[in-house]
């Protein structure tokens, strides 16, 4: 059976998670597990009422920012695997705003938010800048500095750290951010969400129909066609990992300031390699990032309830996403299981790589 | 002799300087250069290997983000089939294996999918800290660690002795492999097509060399050394097994195999190095020296990284067709 | 049209030799094309077949499968009499073929002796033996004329000493069948005449040997029979006696072509360029631009002349502010550009149709329209600010499309899909209505089909006359010879001579080019008659 690009490309990430689901089915069986109880408490877990949703949309939330960071990288041809500390920067910073200051709250949240993306984007904007001037890899300087991230941003509201809540004794997290700094909600439902899908939406247009968006996008294709346009290849590099750092700090200071109100170490943990997904199984493409991160909160919300009803690890999870990250990326495994030919040359599969050096 | 050996003196020299102030640093304060030397040398190992695996399969034109991924699986693999067991050794085999599964899986991703290598590593990575993760949470665990077989050596040397000498039979696998595989990539037939592959693949399969074959053999065989890095982890070096061990080791490797030039013996220069810079730092911090929190210490190793590359990344040629799969006209 | 004449006892006596290598109704079909539709060709022991045809006539594909690269989908091969199956390249060289590949498979970093002996490895035990390869290498050097340092690494050597080493490679492995692809496209003319020389002696020791060109004056001088390929079909087989370049000629594009680039005299007035003492390093940090002067001026063509490798590529490349320049000056029209960016080269009025279109030229994976407005796409009209005006493109790019015939017409179509001479024809479409003052144009015609060549060579000519200073930059010396008003040869990062074309014989230019001053002042300055410099080569 052939199908048209089009439908393909709608297809075939569906059947990758629905694939992905019937494995993890398996492998709750093998575990002693009923896969019955484990997707229906997962569901009910996620969307099974008004409470379920919005913690849904809450962790969906900060995976349309780390998507999208991940999404601009890609764009622009660079890999920015270290959205996770990007954001967990932004969302310390974020609370310090929150804490420290005294401001009205039309003008603390904005504040916030920003000085937040602004604290992402600096070390963004660093492994751009040794990607683009020295020749270093993306990969390996965004992982150091994830690495490095954490480290300091556990530190920093440490016991001996300066942001540390002094009633909290040797739990490391920030005071309680004021009231005026508080993203609110509408009913239960957490207003960033809708932040989110307004900046999905920005970033859409940015890559449609701008000027910007097209020097990013050709810089990724062919970067010495774009130098021959005259487009500065290592201006729009850092340019593009600022975007994205920022746009991953944003997401963390929505979190701090909408989602648990304070900065406490070894909460966020994991959002980065779920950009990354989050991104790939919308295609790179900034409005897909919407229902794809939707996804993802769906699995990440349910997964406690669906771990206590039927007694499995919720780590069968991350197998989960693991597998799904897998099929939308060799869609060739995809068409095989489905029996599927390959039908018009449709969307060419990602490539990124070009490599260590300066090239 | 041939100029392979003119390229390799500089790794050489940087080995030979850095047992030399070694040695002179013994000689002073015999206290702390003891510890610093075990650590060392309990350390690099895994870098090594982790750094060798890496550059086999990137002479060969595939660029592994997932060593991370291997290490850690084989971590797992090694230290859960040798609890099983009872056999230290057969866990050594399973995470050899377990390692050089992934590096099939690398190929046949990179290689007959046609998948972005970068993005198939990081599948790797996600994938295997997800599994080891799941089943850790099983209950699997082993009631104590393993004792490590210790091959101590007669000669007593004051200084290298304890530290060298009395080492763990991975560990000192690791420098023989180091050897091994310069001589086997700069002198044999192997080693040759291997680096045509990497470097102008068309032009190796215009002879008859079968790129496609190279690719996947090599990856397999660089994921079971850094199969034998994970295992080293778990079972020698740790002694048992925690999620996420590995702690970015597989992405230090990288940088460490980048500052060598994607030549083995420099690679373990760098190994030594990124794994003393690291024991130093604790030493001083543990002599109270300096009093930096302890985050502060644990950053080192991966600001280190940062500036290595900063400095050479650069300015080092990689093999001309790293990351391009190919396809035949 | 020439029969063919296989019967002719004129014919050279190597026809009645055995079969060395045949081939039988061959078809070879891709998915937009068919390559090779029923190809029949024989090839006699000791014979130097000739296969002729423009870009994209089928030559490179046909002896893919001869040498196991690629499978037919219909017909056979047959070896010494014998039909065989080619299991791929690894195959073949045990049969005794060997190729040498039109863009080198050499592998930059290896030395000689290494590419040579790859696959073939000389070893004691498990080790190599380079000591061992480099003996035999010496000795073939001498044995066939083809000189070259074992240890020598490759990238660090020039072109013609790589081209040496490819074909070292292929006798190393004791070749009875050597196919040779567009050897002598980077040669000068003096080590080309050498290489036919060198193919003339191994064809009379016994190898049979497919000489694939395009330069019609090479295929006369040295082979026993042609063939000519047009469209993936045989033509027609001729032996040079029986016919001339223009027989030839129109053999290949199936019409009576012009050899000749129509122009007029030329009014060249101001000087538009003007690059004083220039030093341009290259990739590796050597000095590839050295010392250079050179001076263009508007309404003339200037030809730089020479071999690739000396510094061609660095020179265009800091003219048109993609390379950084040590030393020296660019005067454009007044204004010095020497720091200047892309960008404001291209604003003060500078075109270029870059040596490496898939690289420099255009972005594969967008549309024909897009790319049209490659180097505008932020001004207006294409853009109001930081706004893309979709409507304002896609005008541009259909009117482009019907000026210069640019086919298939779709303006939407990916730009990557299209063939080598409609890609050109894009970029020399955006590059000419630039309204440029100067015209750079860096191997304008390579690996473009006739037709394009023509058209392009048009476009030219019609720049100069409108009074735009054009400069050529042309590995193809007859190219330049043919299009310029005056030439000039660089030779290691220095231009030797400029003179008029009228000055500029073949010969005095190849000396040049190889950097023999001496002996060029003492050349004949006029062509001998059959020697006319053409469009096609």
């Amino acid at each position: 059976m052939r199908l048209s690009a089009r439908v393909e490309s709608v297809i075939l990430p569906i059947a990758a998670v629905l694939i992905a689901l019937a494995i993890g089915a398996v492998l709750i069986a093998l575990d002693g597990a009923s896969p019955w109880t484990a997707y229906t408490a997962l569901l009910d877990g996620s969307v099974g009422g008004p409470d379920s949703i919005a913690r849904t949309l809450e962790r969906a939330t900060p995976l349309i920012f780390t998507g999208l960071a991940v999404i601009v990288g890609m764009k622009a041809g660079l890999f920015n695997i270290g959205a996770q500390g990007q954001l967990l920067t932004g969302a310390v910073f974020a609370a310090w705003v929150g804490y420290r200051f005294s401001l009205p709250a039309i003008v603390h949240v904005p504040l916030a938010i920003v000085v937040g993306g602004l604290c992402g984007l600096l070390p963004a904007a660093l492994a751009g800048v040794l990607k683009a001037y020295r020749g270093a890899h993306e990969v390996i300087t965004t992982i150091m500095l994830n690495a490095i991230l954490v480290s300091l941003t556990e530190w920093i509201v440490g016991a001996r750290g300066p942001f540390h809540d002094p009633d909290a004794g040797a739990i490391s997290r920030t005071p309680l951010v004021r009231e005026t700094a508080d993203i609110p909600r509408i009913d239960v439902y957490p207003l960033g969400f809708f932040l989110g899908v307004l900046v999905a939406f920005a970033i859409w247009f940015l890559f449609g129909r701008t000027t910007t968006g097209f020097k990013l996008t050709t810089v990724g294709q062919n970067k010495f066609a774009a130098e021959y346009g005259g487009i500065s290849a290592a201006r729009i590099t850092v340019l593009a990992m600022a975007l994205s750092g920022f746009l991953a700090g944003v997401g963390g200071s929505i979190e701090t300031l909408g989602v648990f109100g304070r900065f406490e170490s070894g909460r966020n943990v994991g959002l980065g390699f779920d950009g990354i997904t989050v991104a790939l199984l919308a295609r790179i493409h900034p409005l897909l990032a919407i229902p794809s991160a939707l996804l993802l909160g769906v699995l990440r919300a349910g997964q406690t309830q669906m771990a206590f009803e039927s007694k499995v690890a919720p780590e069968i999870i991350d197998v989960i996403l693991a597998i799904i990250l897998l099929l939308v990326c060799a869609p060739i495994v995809v068409r095989w299981i489905l029996r599927l030919r390959k039908g018009t040359t449709g969307a060419e599969s990602l490539q990124l790589t070009s490599g260590w050096g300066a090239s | 002799m041939g100029p392979g050996w003119r390229r390799a003196l500089p790794g050489l020299i940087t080995v030979a300087v850095v047992v030399a102030v070694a040695v002179l640093a013994y000689n002073l304060n015999p206290d702390d250069t003891t510890p610093v030397a075990n650590r060392v040398f309990r350390d690099a190992p895994v870098l090594v290997l982790a750094a060798l695996c890496g550059l086999v399969g990137e002479r060969t034109g595939i660029v592994n983000i997932g060593i991370e991924g291997q290490l850690l699986m084989s971590a797992f693999t090694g230290f859960y089939v040798a609890a099983a067991t009872g056999n230290i050794w057969v866990g050594v085999l399973a995470g050899v294996a377990s390692g050089a599964v992934l590096g099939l899986f690398l190929a046949l991703c990179a290689v007959t999918w046609q998948i972005d290598q970068i993005i198939a590593g990081t599948v790797i990575n996600i994938f295997v800290i997800g599994i080891t993760s799941f089943l850790y949470t099983q209950g699997k665990r082993s009631p104590g660690g393993l004792d490590p077989i210790e091959l101590p050596w007669l000669s007593d040397l004051p200084f290298a002795g304890p530290a060298l000498f009395r080492s763990t039979p991975i560990a000192y696998l690791s420098i023989i492999l180091v050897f091994v595989l310069h001589i086997a990539l700069f002198h044999t037939r192997w080693g040759l097509r291997s680096r045509s592959v990497g470097e102008h693949p068309s032009a190796a399969d215009t002879v008859g060399i079968s790129v496609a074959g190279y690719r996947y053999l090599n990856t397999a065989l660089a994921g079971g050394l850094a199969g034998l890095g994970g295992a080293f982890l778990s079972l020698e070096s740790v002694g048992t097994f925690e999620r996420n061990m590995t702690a970015n080791r597989g992405f230090t490797a990288l940088a460490i195999m980048i500052f060598g030039r994607w030549r083995p013996l420099l690679a373990w220069a760098g190994a030594l190095f990124f794994a003393l810079t690291s024991a130093l730092a604790s030493q001083l911090q543990f002599n109270q020296v300096i009093d930096v929190p302890p985050q502060f210490i644990n950053i080192l190793p991966f600001v280190l990284v940062l500036a290595v590359l900063a400095v050479f990344a650069g300015s080092v040629r990689p093999p001309a067709a790293a990351g391009q799969p190919y396809v035949k006209e | 049209m020439s029969e063919p004449i296989r019967d002719d006892p004129d014919v050279h006596a190597a026809i009645h030799a055995p079969m060395a290598l045949e081939a039988r109704h061959l078809t070879k079909r891709f998915p937009s094309v068919v390559a090779n539709d029923d190809v029949s060709i024989e090839l006699h022991q000791g014979e130097i077949l000739g296969l002729l045809g423009e870009n994209g006539a089928g030559k490179s594909t046909l002896v893919k499968m001869l040498f196991g690269l690629y499978e037919p989908d219909e017909g056979e091969v047959l070896l010494r009499g014998e039909p065989v199956r080619m299991d791929g390249p690894g195959d073949a060289i045990r049969r005794g073929i060997g190729m040498v590949h039109q863009h080198f498979q050499l592998v930059p970093v290896f030395t000689a002796a290494e590419n040579i002996m790859l696959g073939a490895e000389a070893t004691t035990g498990p080790f190599l033996d380079p000591a061992a390869a480099g003996r035999r290498i010496g000795e073939m050097s001498a044995r066939f004329g083809l000189r070259v340092d074992p240890d020598a690494l490759v990238e660090d050597l020039p072109v013609g000493t790589q081209q040496r080493v490819e074909i070292l490679k292929a006798l190393y492995r004791e070749a009875e069948i050597l196919i040779l692809d567009e050897p002598t496209a980077v040669l000068t003319p003096a080590e080309t005449d050498e290489l036919l020389g060198v193919m003339k002696d191994l064809a009379a020791s016994g190898t049979s040997i497919i000489f694939i060109t395009h330069k019609l004056r090479e295929a006369i001088a040295v082979c026993d029979t042609i063939a000519v390929l047009r469209g993936g079909k045989v033509v027609g087989t001729t032996a040079p006696a029986a016919t001339d370049r223009a027989g030839l000629a129109s053999m290949m594009v199936g019409r009576d072509v012009s050899l000749q680039v129509t122009k007029g005299a030329g009014e060249p007035g101001d000087v538009v360029l003007a690059v004083q003492q220039l030093e341009v390093t290259d990739d590796r940090g050597h000095a590839a631009v050295n010392g250079l002067d050179l001076e263009v001026r508007a309404g003339e063509i200037v030809g730089i002349a020479g071999v690739e490798g000396n510094g061609q590529r660095e020179l265009v490349e800091a003219l048109c502010g993609m390379r950084k320049i040590r030393h020296g000056h660019i005067v454009l029209a007044g204004e010095d550009t020497t720091r200047a960016t892309t960008r404001e080269i291209n604003r003060l009025g500078v075109s270029h149709i870059p040596e490496d279109r898939e690289k420099h030229g255009f972005v594969a994976s967008y549309s024909v329209a897009t790319n049209l407005v490659l180097a505008r796409f932020d001004e207006p009209p294409y853009a109001r600010g930081w706004m893309r005006n979709f409507d304002a493109i896609e005008r541009h790019a259909s009117d482009l499309v019907e000026r210069f015939d640019v086919r298939p017409r779709g303006i939407h179509n990916r730009m990557g899909s299209m063939s080598g001479g409609n890609k050109q024809k894009c970029i020399v479409a955006r590059e000419l209505t630039q309204g440029a003052r100067l015209v750079i144009a860096s191997q304008p015609t390579r690996g473009v089909d006739v037709g394009s060549i023509e058209f392009i060579h048009r476009q030219l000519v019609d720049q100069r006359d409108a009074g735009v200073a054009v400069l050529v930059v042309s590995a193809e010396l007859d190219e330049v010879l043919a299009l310029a008003d005056r030439v000039a040869v660089i030779y290691e990062g220095r231009i030797q001579s400029v003179m008029p074309v009228a000055e500029a014989s073949r010969e005095k230019v190849g000396l040049l080019m190889a950097g023999d001053v001496a002996a060029a002042e003492t050349a004949p300055a006029v062509e001998a008659d059959d020697d006319v410099p053409s469009a096609l080569l």
